[in-house]
């Protein structure tokens, strides 16, 4: 069987003697060598700014920036200029609420967001509230981690309810929610709908078409490509209406001493020099993933996630929040005896990288009443091997602490 | 592995002062939401002097440890004394290095107490 490690050169360190082994995807991917070749590239031949400039290396930089952006739309099914590069999936959610959020809603609206989101997508909402006084409600999760229809006919039965921004996918519970049922249900009431899908994207393919929501926000870095370029997906007619969010260059077209006109889409939302080798590494990352192909990374995360299920079970003091199905390769698990912190420290001495705590979204954690848990996730190029070490690592760990 | 050494492990697994203390002076809590920690102080004050020290709560071994080893330690001392104490401190209480990814699970009981004693 192919060793996809192979591809990433982080994997091949070593830590006092023990190999890496990265269980952290959740958090960050580990890059190919493909897309740091394409960050140094970027720097070796171009180092030119974009949409400026009337020489060669500034209309090449330009073409490399631009085809990546067709390339990202091809990705997700969206148009080009549907595709703002952002600087990550926070910066996305932040845009929205500012943009289309101030300028559409009122105090007293209502916008509902589930209890599995991450802080990227609760904090800029809170923000609003804070700011403008919209309500927040919350669709409710059954024990599992899929919505409750219970709560969703609820929420759908605010008369003042205008937007509902969920994730696709539970960077805790590692649940791939279908949302396509609750678009369908909100477009019919002229709900606007914001999808966060940042822990999904490297998971699953996105077709924004099908999908049918707003507004998708995501990351590059938990797709393989470098930290600090990220993607809003933003239905044109919306995008266009919408007033810019950050002021400065590239995002206009004419700046008189008491006025300014925005540019067209999707320079509109691009102000400053964006981070231009981040958006062609994206390009690459995304070249890299369907050279792979989806069939190949769902099918071998579908047998790691059931690897994973099985073999956890042996270990008495430990338990997966969320359930068994319809799941990524995603685990947060609770411990009993000994603190998440403690073992992912423990387990980072022995060359295994894990997070503890509540992984940025400390909601969910309340809401299934556990205070921290120990986040194992996992990518398609990861093995059953490093299942089995997690778990006899684990378990030594736990020894340690047994009275 | 020197963090969990005998000591410190001691410490995590039978902490010295724990349970609420009904007649505290002052109580104060310090979390540490983004690992999950939650420790509450109760100290006792004589003659100007921490008199008693005993705490409640969770977390990891470091921090439990550390809020049970300054629990015995910090007894006797002026509030002044306890205010100065810094991260230094307790890597020499400790007897050794703390990593920077692991300073804020030893700092959370020296600004338990150290909240308990500006509360007063």
């Amino acid at each position: 069987m192919l060793d996809y490690r192979l591809y990433f050169p982080l994997l091949n360190r070593v830590y006092e003697g023990k190999p890496l082994q990265y269980f952290d995807n959740a958090a960050t991917t580990p890059k190919p060598q493909v897309v740091i070749d394409a960050v140094n590239e970027y720097y070796n031949l171009y180092n030119a700014n974009v949409h400026r400039g009337p020489n060669f290396l500034s209309e090449e930089a330009t073409n490399l920036y631009e085809s990546s952006r067709s390339k990202v739309a091809a990705f997700i099914g969206a148009d080009r200029e549907e595709i703002i590069f952002t600087s990550g999936a926070t910066f996305g959610f932040n845009l929205v609420a500012r943009s289309w959020g101030e300028q559409n809603l009122k105090k007293g609206d209502v916008i509902a967001l589930s209890r599995a989101e991450h802080h990227a997508n609760l904090v800029p909402w809170l923000q609003l509230k804070e700011k403008i006084g919209i309500v927040i409600e919350y669709i409710d999760l059954n024990d599992e981690g899929t919505l409750s229809a219970d709560s969703l006919d609820k929420i759908f039965a605010q008369p003042k309810l205008r937007l509902i921004a969920i994730t696709l996918a539970s960077n805790v519970l590692g649940q791939y929610y279908n949302l396509e049922p609750l678009i369908k249900r909100a477009k019919i009431k002229n709900i606007i709908t914001v999808v966060d899908a940042a822990q999904a994207i490297a998971h699953r393919s996105l077709d924004v078409k099908i999908l049918g929501a707003d507004f998708v926000s995501f990351s590059g870095h938990k797709l393989f490509a470098p930290s600090g370029i990220g993607v809003l997906y933003g239905r044109k007619e919306l995008l266009e209406k919408m007033p810019s969010f950050l002021g400065g260059g590239n995002m206009i077209s004419e700046v008189l001493c008491q006025s300014f006109k925005p540019a067209v889409l999707p320079n509109k939302f691009e102000a400053g020099t964006p981070n231009i080798e981040g958006a062609i590494a994206l390009g690459t990352a995304i070249d890299f993933i369907k050279k792979i192909g989806w069939q190949e990374i769902i099918s071998r995360e579908e047998n790691l996630s059931k690897y994973f299920i099985q073999a956890i079970k042996k270990l008495d003091f430990v338990k997966v929040l969320g359930g068994e199905e319809g799941r990524l390769p995603v685990f947060a698990l609770s411990l009993t005896g000994f603190h998440p912190h403690d073992a992912a420290d423990l387990l980072g001495e022995r060359g295994i990288i894990v997070r503890a705590g509540h992984h940025c979204a400390q909601p969910i954690h309340d809401y299934f009443k556990v205070k921290a848990s120990l986040r194992a996730s996992l990518s398609f190029y990861n093995t059953t091997e490093e299942i089995d070490n997690f778990i006899v690592a684990l378990s030594e760990i736990k020894e340690i602490f047994k009275n | 592995m020197d963090i969990y050494a005998q000591n410190i492990l001691d410490h995590y697994q039978r902490p010295r002062h724990r349970g609420k203390m009904e007649k505290a002076d002052v109580s104060f809590q310090e979390l540490n939401r983004s690992c999950g920690d939650d420790i509450t102080v109760f100290v006792k004050m004589k003659a100007g002097l921490i008199a008693d020290i005993s705490f409640e709560g969770d977390g990891c071994a470091i921090s439990v440890a550390m809020t049970s080893i300054l629990s015995e330690e910090m007894i006797g001392k002026s509030k002044e004394y306890v205010l100065s104490l810094g991260l230094d401190d307790l890597q020499k209480l400790l007897g050794i290095r703390i990593s920077p990814r692991r300073s804020k699970c030893a700092l959370i009981s020296l600004r338990a107490i150290q909240g308990a004693l500006n509360s007063l």
